[in-house]
C-alpha cells in the first residue's frame, strides 16, 4: 500500500497520562534525562506524556520499553481503558478522522471499540469474561455491533476458533478450562471477531512457554497477512518485536526516546538507552 | 392544654403521612415519565418487614383516595395469605371498598402474575416487586448496572441469553422475563410468568411497580411497548401446557396451575382465581389477547 502523509489510520498527538496533581514544571522535571517519571515537587507520576506517532493502514507497530516505562498506558489510553490527561488521538475510518476519539463520549467510545479496534491483553481475564463460554465472548462482540442472529453468531464464532486453531467443540466450554495459549487465542478471536481495521496486542506472549509463544505469533503475523490489520504490539520482549513489527517505538520513563524502522533499531540503536536494550538481548 | 388536631386521629388516611405520600407519587410521576427507568425512593417504614410487598403498598396507599375500590391477588389469588393480610390492612387505614371483582377494581395490587382478565383504562395495577434490577444476575454492582442503564449497554445481558439457549437450548427464564420498555430501557416485570409478560405491551392500565427492600420505583404508562428480549432466530414463547384442560372449567386459555390429587393423578387448574369463579358461573370475563394466547384454543 503506498503511503502518503495523509493515508495514516491512527494519528495520535502529544497523548499524556499523569497520576496525581501536577504542576508547570512536572514535565521539564521527568522523563529519560532525570531517569524517572515521579515529579520531584508535586510527586506526582507521568506514565507518559507527549506520545507523537502515526500508524498506517495495515502496518505493524511495535512500542518496546521496559517495566513502568509507559507503553501499556499508551495502548490502555488509545482503547479507552484510561481516562487521558491531555492530548488527541484520531482514527480515519471514524468521521473521517476528523474527531478526537478521545473525547467522545461513553457510548460513541463502545461503538469504536466495538466496530474498529481490538485489543489483545496480557492477562486473558482483562479481556475474556471467565463466566461466559468462549463462545459467549465472542458473541459479546459480535452482539455489541448489532449481531442478533445466534445462528449468525455461532457460524461466525466456530469460523473464527478454526482460524485460531481453537477445537470448535470446546466453543461451549468456560475459557477458565483452558490452556494459557488457549485462552489467549480466545482472546484473539475475539478481538478480530468484528474485522476491525486496528488491533492492539499488549505482551500477548508474556508468560506462555516457549513453543507456545512461537505458536501464537505465527497465529498473529497470519492474520495480519491474511486480514491486513494494523496492529500496534506493546511488548519487552525483543524477539517479539522483531518478529511482528515493521517499525518500532522506544519507551523510556513515559517518554518515546527512539523511533525508526525496527531492523534499524535493532541494528544501529542511537539512543543510550535503545543501546542497552538491544545489547542485553540474548 | 394545647390541643394537637394532628394526633386527634391515630393514623392519616392510608398510614402514610401526607409529605411522604408526596415524595412518593413525586418518584411516581417521574418513573410514569421515563418509562421503564427505576427511581430511587424513600421506602418508609411499615409495619410489615420490607421484603414482604412494601413496596406495593407503598405504592397503593399513595394514590388511594376514598372513591378507589381495590383489589389484591398473590400469585393469581385473592385468598392468600399475602393478599388477606395486605387488604385487611388497606381497608383498615383507608376504609375503602375491597372487591375480587377484576372488572369493577380501580386499583389491583398483585404479587407474581396479571389478571387473565383485559385490564381498562381506569385501572392501575400495582406490582410488589422482590428485584427491579435486570441486569443483577449479569453485574453484581449497582454503579455499574446503573451505567449500564445510562447507556443502554446491554450486550452482557443478551450474552447471558445466548449462554443460556447454547447450554440449554432454550432460553430458561421462567418468571421475571427481561423486557426492552418503549424501546430504551431493559425492565424485570417483577416475578410474572411469561405467559403475563406480552400482556404488559400496549395495555390499557398504568401499571406501576414498587420495589420496598431495594428502594426503587418504575413504571409502564398505558400504551407502551414492551418487548420480551428476543433473537431474530431464537424467539421469545409463554408456558406450554400441551392443550391440557382446566379441570373444573374445562377451560384451556388460561394460565394454569399443576394439581396432584391424594390418588396421584394430574389436574390442572386456572391460576386466576376471580377469572376461574367468572368462568364457574358462566360469565364470559373479557381476556387479555396478544399473539401467545391468539393461537391457542378455548
Amino acid at each position: 500500500m503506498k503511503r502518503t502523509e495523509d493515508s495514516w489510520l491512527l494519528r495520535v498527538r502529544n497523548l499524556t497520562k499523569i497520576y496525581g496533581e501536577p504542576n508547570e514544571n512536572t514535565l521539564a522535571l521527568t522523563g529519560p534525562m532525570f531517569n524517572s517519571n515521579q515529579c520531584p515537587e508535586t510527586d506526582s507520576i507521568v506514565a507518559c506524556a507527549d506520545i507523537n506517532f502515526d500508524l498506517f493502514p495495515g502496518e505493524v507497530l511495535g512500542i518496546v520499553g521496559e517495566s513502568g516505562s509507559g507503553k501499556s498506558t499508551v495502548v490502555r489510553l488509545l482503547y479507552f481503558d484510561m481516562e487521558k490527561s491531555d492530548g488527541d488521538a484520531f482514527l480515519k475510518p471514524y468521521q473521517a478522522g476528523l474527531a478526537n476519539i478521545l473525547e467522545e463520549s461513553n457510548q460513541k467510545k463502545r461503538f469504536i471499540r466495538n466496530h474498529l479496534m481490538g485489543m489483545v491483553y496480557q492477562n486473558p481475564r482483562d479481556g475474556l469474561n471467565f463466566r461466559f463460554t468462549s463462545g459467549g465472548n465472542i458473541a459479546e462482540k459480535l452482539i455489541m455491533a448489532g449481531n442478533m442472529n445466534v445462528r449468525q453468531i455461532r457460524g461466525r464464532s466456530s469460523q473464527l476458533l478454526e482460524k485460531t486453531e481453537v477445537p470448535v467443540l470446546r466453543m461451549d466450554d468456560r475459557p477458565s478450562s483452558f490452556s494459557g495459549g488457549m485462552q489467549q487465542r480466545v482472546q484473539i478471536s475475539k478481538a478480530i471477531a468484528n474485522n476491525p481495521p486496528l488491533l492492539f496486542l499488549d505482551e500477548v506472549t508474556t508468560g506462555l512457554d516457549v513453543s507456545v509463544q512461537a505458536k501464537v505469533l505465527d497465529l498473529i503475523r497470519e492474520l495480519q497477512q491474511d486480514l491486513g490489520i494494523a496492529m500496534i504490539v506493546v511488548s519487552h520482549d525483543l524477539s517479539v518485536i522483531r518478529m511482528l513489527t515493521d517499525r518500532t517505538l522506544v519507551m523510556k520513563n513515559g517518554r518515546i526516546v527512539e523511533s525508526g524502522l525496527t531492523d534499524q533499531i535493532l541494528q544501529d540503536p542511537q539512543h543510550e538507552y535503545s543501546q542497552l536494550l538491544v545489547s542485553s538481548l540474548l | 392544654m394545647v390541643e394537637n388536631k394532628k394526633f386527634v386521629n391515630r393514623y392519616n388516611f392510608a398510614f402514610i403521612d401526607e409529605a411522604t405520600k408526596k415524595e412518593i407519587r413525586r418518584k411516581l410521576l417521574k418513573a410514569i415519565a421515563i418509562p421503564g427507568y427505576q427511581v430511587p425512593y424513600s421506602s418508609p417504614e411499615m409495619p410489615i418487614a420490607r421484603g414482604w410487598g412494601t413496596g406495593g403498598l407503598h405504592v397503593t396507599l399513595a394514590i388511594i383516595g376514598r372513591e378507589d375500590i381495590f383489589k389484591i391477588i398473590d400469585q393469581g389469588s385473592d385468598a392468600s395469605v399475602n393478599a388477606c393480610n395486605l387488604r385487611e390492612f388497606v381497608h383498615h387505614m383507608t376504609n375503602v371498598k375491597t372487591t375480587y371483582d377484576t372488572a369493577e377494581a380501580t386499583i389491583i395490587q398483585t404479587r407474581h402474575r396479571i389478571t387473565e382478565e383485559e385490564l381498562k383504562e381506569d385501572q392501575i395495577f400495582v406490582y410488589q416487586v422482590p428485584q427491579p434490577e435486570p441486569l443483577r444476575g449479569v453485574e453484581r454492582y449497582e454503579n455499574k448496572t446503573r451505567q449500564m442503564h445510562g447507556e443502554a449497554d446491554y450486550a452482557k445481558m443478551w450474552v447471558s441469553l445466548y449462554e443460556s439457549f447454547v447450554q440449554h437450548g432454550d432460553i430458561m427464564l421462567g418468571a421475571g422475563y427481561p423486557v426492552m420498555v418503549n424501546k430504551r430501557y431493559i425492565m424485570a416485570p417483577s416475578p410474572i410468568p411469561k405467559w403475563d409478560v406480552p400482556n404488559l405491551s400496549q395495555s390499557k392500565a398504568l401499571h406501576l411497580f414498587g420495589a420496598g427492600r431495594e428502594k426503587r420505583l418504575y413504571a409502564v404508562p398505558p400504551y407502551t411497548t414492551v418487548e420480551p428480549l428476543e433473537f431474530i432466530d431464537v424467539k421469545f414463547h409463554t408456558e406450554n401446557f400441551k392443550e391440557m384442560p382446566c379441570y373444573k372449567t374445562g377451560y384451556k386459555k388460561a394460565f394454569l396451575d399443576e394439581l396432584y390429587f391424594d390418588d396421584g393423578t394430574q389436574h390442572y387448574v386456572i391460576n386466576d382465581s376471580n377469572f376461574l369463579d367468572k368462568l364457574a358461573e358462566e360469565n364470559t370475563p373479557v381476556q387479555h389477547s396478544n399473539q401467545y394466547i391468539n393461537q391457542l384454543e378455548a
